[in-house]
């Protein structure tokens, strides 16, 4: 599923990092992969803005950054636990 | 000292992701022996200081800025990388590298290690914040650390004296050898590559801890209300509205004291002197001029001290975070508050503050609009005006009304950059995606050492302003003001015949339909160095052309005397909008590299602060 759609506080792992499509910009996912966004990483929202549920801040491993939808629309995610509801 | 060879002193780069705690280690090994200065070329913060070990060797201490990876998307990271490469010309190639690492946070930052380890440089890594990992439950095995990475590992704690030692001992012992400078080589990292990393990384820190997860944290808790979508944006406001009250309520008591004193210390002079030229200069030229920009010093402190605060403590992404819907709906990014944060001190380190945003159309508008937060040369002006025409009266919930005043002349500032940002995003050709990619580092408790040497740097830049460019426009203008002399029999105040008088009687034809009167119009032209020089030259040509008692009288009873209070609303209104600091428009030409940005910037400027002042001066005309 896309990170964006996790619910605030749902532990997941990444799955995979793309680059996001042409009107993304191209250092996009090599970006998001020297944060920490990779592959088998612990990641889960931490909080979201007041309009349209964005920005996202994302706790990743230790760290945590804050990501607009277009960035998080890039990582896909799965759930540790089926998600309640 | 014994023996010093004549080789220069080895340097030492500190090198760590953003957040890291590399600036506070630092300042704990450098003290106050730190040169700030910028990188040649570009803008770039450069920061040096010089440490003695024990054993009495000298070495230099260059801090880089914050990197998440050798592979730069913004300037600051390129300078990283191109000094660590040897690349950067006019930077000698560092001869050891420290890899600053926040122990609560490796999983990031050894990385970043690995990255350094590739360039072939002799380096120690510097296990920072051990305390507060310690006391998060995560204990870390250095010894083992060191032997996985096969460099030395130092244990520090990044505000404390004690913990430094280590890390100064090892510098002291190990023996820094000139190198033979190879050129490094450095291939960009694949995806591939840093997955390939982050392997390495779990697997070393599975063998020396640290691999814990945490489950709910402090910070956590802190940003489950900070972040809240109402909660926030409720919080961050109050927290602004309480600096801007802090601004005028606490610096009162400091600012009676120094204008005391000035005007104690001008008693003394008038009665020690013998009239003569000089004793004017000294009296109604320089310390009338410099006092009167002299006593907002202390507003400037509480301001930058609020400011320091919220960037130390981690608030200030945060900030950002909830303003980056507001930010994205006029085309900026969330990461451009910081920059526009900045410019409320001054737009000049708020425009080299731009370099943190990737996206050139995005840091281009950012540096458009950043003169027009309200930055804290205007705080004077503002003051002045205010003290002088806003009666001092607490409104229903105990706010001042010169508070509310000024609080409400900021929200302008911003309201009236976020109309610019959204016509330039209108006008721009397609905007594309920017990205946000902010770090919200966890929060930790201000630290006084970083606070108070951050504190001493701003105070340093305003003196050294007050004591070089305004000293001198104050001399300048007082001689423009004292001649030529007035003619036999003159009737009026001397100024009025003087070479400014001229000026400000030419210029007052401009302004008049915004309500300026001459005097106005004189103390802009040097306002344009300074915007604060103002306040000054106003204090200048009202003692200048003050007679009899009146000389020696505090300006803000003088101005509520001779000003209407429509022309007052107006200089308000023009000093929110105007161009009216010649260093800002320098800083925009060097960060574009072009004259384009600070003509549009100038003419914009000058256009929007024309019209705010003849709309504010006619409505508030025809009310009153």
């Amino acid at each position: 599923m896309a990170l964006a759609d996790l619910g605030i506080g749902t532990a997941a792992r990444v799955v995979s990092v793309s680059s996001g499509d042409a009107a993304t910009p191209p250092e996009l996912g090599r970006r998001l992969a020297e944060l920490g966004f990779l592959p088998g990483e612990a990641v889960r929202i931490v909080a979201r803005g007041l309009m349209a549920r964005a920005p996202i801040a994302v706790r990743i491993g230790t760290g945590t950054f804050a990501l607009r939808l277009f960035e998080a629309a890039c990582i896909r995610v799965c759930p540790e636990q089926p998600q309640p509801g | 000292m014994e023996a010093v060879s004549s080789a220069p002193a080895p340097l030492i780069a500190l090198v760590g992701n953003p957040n890291c705690g590399k600036t506070a280690l630092f300042n704990i090994l450098t003290g106050s022996r730190q040169k700030v200065a910028n990188y040649a070329g570009v803008t770039v913060e450069r920061k040096e200081g010089s440490l003695l070990t024990p054993s009495g060797k000298r070495v230099r201490i260059l801090d880089l800025p914050g990197a998440y990876s050798l592979d730069p998307l913004t300037p600051d990271e390129q300078v990283t990388a191109d000094v660590l490469l040897g690349r950067r010309s006019g930077e000698s190639q560092p001869d050891f590298v420290v890899c600053v690492t926040d122990a609560t946070n490796l999983r990031q930052n050894l990385r970043l290690v690995l990255s350094l380890k590739r360039l072939g440089l002799p380096m120690v890594v510097a296990l920072n914040m051990v305390d507060i990992a310690r006391r998060k439950g995560i204990t870390i095995d250095a010894v083992r650390l060191a032997s996985e990475l096969g460099v030395p590992v130092v244990e520090t704690i990044g505000v404390k004296t004690a913990g430094v030692r280590a890390l100064i001992k090892m510098l002291d012992d190990s023996s820094i050898p000139p190198r033979a400078r190879s050129a490094a080589s450095w291939l960009p990292l694949s995806a591939s590559d840093i997955q390939h990393d982050q392997t390495e990384v779990r697997r070393i820190l599975g063998l020396v801890g640290g691999d814990r997860l945490d489950g709910v944290t402090f910070s956590d808790r802190v940003d489950a209300v900070v972040l809240h979508p109402l909660l926030g944006p409720l919080i961050l406001a109050a927290i602004l509205f309480l600096v801007f009250q802090a601004v005028f309520a606490w610096a009162q008591v400091p600012m009676d004291a120094i204008k005391f004193g000035v005007s104690a210390f001008g008693n003394w002079l008038g009665a020690a002197l013998p009239s003569s030229l000089l004793k004017d200069l000294l009296i109604n030229g320089i310390l009338a001029g410099v006092g009167s920009v002299l006593v907002f010093l202390p507003q400037i402190i509480i301001l930058f001290f609020f400011i320091l605060l919220l960037e130390d403590s981690g608030y200030l992404p945060r900030a950002a975070f909830l303003l980056d819907r507001i930010m994205g709906s006029v085309g900026l990014s969330g990461r451009a508050f910081i920059p526009l944060l900045s410019s409320f001190a001054c737009a000049i380190p708020g425009i080299m503050a731009t370099r943190t945003i990737q996206n050139p159309r995005d840091r281009l508008a950012t540096i458009m609009i950043a003169p027009l937060m309200t930055c804290s040369a205007r705080l004077p002006v503002y003051a002045l005006i205010i003290g002088a025409f806003i009666p001092r009266r607490t409104l229903a919930g105990g706010l001042e009304l010169q508070g509310v005043v000024l609080f409400a002349l900021y929200i302008i500032g911003v309201a009236s950059a976020m109309a610019v940002a959204f016509v330039l995003k209108r006008s721009g050709t397609g905007a594309g995606l920017q990205a946000l990619m902010l770090e919200l580092p966890a929060y930790h408790w201000p630290n006084l050492r970083n606070l108070v040497l951050g504190l001493w740097q701003r105070v340093e830049i305003f003196m050294s302003r007050v004591g070089t460019i305004i000293l001198a426009l104050m001399v300048i203008l007082w001689a423009l003001s004292s001649y030529p002399a007035p003619p036999p029999g003159a009737t009026g105040p001397a100024i009025q015949y003087s070479i400014a008088g001229h000026l400000g009687a030419w210029l007052a034809v401009i302004f008049a339909p915004i309500g300026f009167n001459w005097q106005i119009s004189i103390a802009l032209v040097p306002g344009l160095a300074a915007r604060e020089v103002a306040v000054g030259a106003l204090g200048t040509v009202y003692a200048l052309s003050a007679t009899g008692d009146d000389v020696s009288g505090a300006l803000t009873p003088l101005i509520a005397h001779s000003w209407s209070l429509p022309t007052a609303l107006s200089l308000l209104a023009w000093y929110v909008f105007a161009p009216q600091c010649l260093s800002t428009l320098a800083t925009v030409k060097r960060e574009t590299n072009s004259w384009r940005y600070p003509i549009i910037m100038a003419a914009y400027m000058f256009a929007l602060a024309y019209a705010g002042s003849w709309i504010t001066y006619t409505i508030a005309t025809a009310l009153s």
